[in-house]
């Protein structure tokens, strides 16, 4: 911050490639008072969130029939790792052709994003379950509900949570760009405004915010993890 | 007489696995089956405990076996009590879990993750895990062999005591000949998948390791093993 702060002080780092930190947080200031900053967060939030929510339950969804049934597998796994092969942006144009330019579009990409690689974890997971603990479920009568809660769920849950790690991080990035490609709102939104009339101080706002948005939900991520996982820690051997 | 097998044999492709198995086992009877590596004895655990699927011959097996496996298997995350109460039926299932702990010498340490108790401790949680279902027919499949010296011997003590209280049939399968005579009435000896010899030990034999008539019989299972003792 300091080297940053001398260099605009020096004229070193010019104005027109990158604000001075205080020029900077000058420009955030008039953003958050003014309330846009406050209502592009909410726009881009709930973008991500209603994003996140459909990618989740999709591959979640799609995880455990081919994580559990050797049909579902073969049905599923296939198309799964063609969606995986094709760029996210490369849909784009198809996207906004099926579904305008409106919400759904950036609602469906972020979906999209998120489900890849929680669904690549989860099912890895699901296929790396102990066999040595599936006999001991079938030594007690589990029955299905039974061995899906003390066994499959939670010996999933580290690579899953590995997973939804990856799947909040591309959220983020795959916001970043749908907000860039078109937006009346949002945090991408500001950050394309402020490009157009060349604001660099509102742009390394905007960044900012994302990077302090990806950061609290890796944080959250974390704190999760720490709860789920409490039985790898503590040993005394 | 609640265990019954006839011609029970078990082969995949080339390997035989048993051959021609005839063997009743009575209730509350403990026997114990040495042999070498490889020689069916796991694969005889197996059947009995209705893990295998593809034996063939007649088997009339226990109504409720239970296993304790050589490793403890417990799942990791859930606790000691979690792991004991795990699928049981009936009233008061954590109750009793909780007593079977007891039972073992865990009281107080029902909370505790599997990784934060010792090998013995895992063992007995496993132990205390199959005996809470009060099975006709406890198996152990070599259970004390991961265990250092001393733990092995409070841990077999245990087994011998839990039997007492309990009496369920008892199957343990070891190459331990001295463990065998120490903890069954009956031992069995499985060589290239066959039952080649079956002993009753007198009800007055000394269950003590030093016992001259107990070290005798030991050097005469050795010597049937190939050990020259």
């Amino acid at each position: 911050m300091a080297t940053w702060q001398l260099a605009s002080s020096t004229g070193a780092l010019p104005a027109t490639t990158i604000g001075s930190p205080q020029d900077v947080t000058a420009a955030a200031w008039v953003l958050i008072e003014d309330g846009q900053l406050s209502h592009a967060l909410v726009v881009s939030l709930r973008r991500v969130v209603l994003g996140v929510l459909l990618g989740l339950a999709l591959a979640t969804f799609f995880g455990l029939v081919a994580g559990l049934s050797p049909w579902g597998d073969v049905l599923l796994d296939p198309p799964m790792q063609m969606a995986r092969a094709i760029p996210l942006y490369g849909v784009v144009p198809l996207f906004i052709v099926w579904f305008g330019i409106g919400e759904s579009t950036k609602v469906i990409l972020i979906a999209l994003g998120v489900m890849v690689p929680l669904y690549l974890n989860l099912t890895a997971a699901l296929r790396g379950i102990d066999p040595e603990l599936s006999e001991v479920a079938d030594t007690l009568r589990l029955t299905r509900w039974e061995r899906l809660r003390h066994l499959v769920l939670p010996a999933a849950l580290p690579g899953a949570l590995v997973g939804l790690r990856l799947s909040l991080a591309v959220a983020w990035l795959v916001l970043i760009v749908s907000e860039t490609i078109n937006a009346e709102s949002g945090i991408g939104f500001i950050v394309n405004n402020a490009r157009t009339f060349l604001q660099n101080d509102i742009i390394v706002v905007g960044l900012l915010t994302y990077a302090l948005l990806g950061l609290a939900t890796d944080y959250l991520v974390r704190r999760m993890e720490r709860r789920a996982l409490r039985w790898q820690g503590g040993a005394t051997r | 007489m609640t265990i019954v097998l006839r011609g029970v044999s078990r082969s995949w492709e080339e390997i035989v696995g048993l051959s021609d198995i005839d063997l009743d086992i009575a209730d509350g009877e403990r026997v114990a089956v040495i042999g070498r590596s490889g020689s069916g004895k796991t694969t005889l655990l197996r059947a009995l405990a209705g893990l295998d699927t593809g034996i063939t011959g007649e088997l009339r097996g226990a109504a409720a076996p239970a296993v304790v496996f050589q490793d403890p298997r417990l799942f990791p995350w859930r606790s000691a009590l979690d792991n004991v109460a795990l699928g049981l039926r009936g009233t008061d299932p954590r109750d009793r879990a909780r007593a079977m702990l007891a039972e073992v010498g865990l009281h107080g340490r029902e909370d505790a993750w599997p990784r934060q108790l010792s090998g013995g401790q895992r063992q007995r949680v496993a132990l205390a895990r199959a005996l809470v279902r009060e099975p006709d027919l406890l198996l152990l499949d070599e259970p004390f062999s991961a265990l250092d010296a001393l733990t092995r011997v409070s841990a077999q003590a245990l087994v011998a005591d839990l039997w007492e209280r309990h009496r369920p049939a008892l199957l343990l399968v070891t190459h331990d000949v001295e463990e065998a005579l120490l903890l069954t009435d009956r031992v069995l000896l499985l060589a290239d998948g066959r039952l080649v010899h079956d002993e009753r030990l007198p009800a007055d034999l000394p269950r003590r390791r030093d016992d001259p008539a107990l070290v005798a019989r030991r050097a005469d299972l050795l010597r049937r093993l190939g050990v020259e003792p």
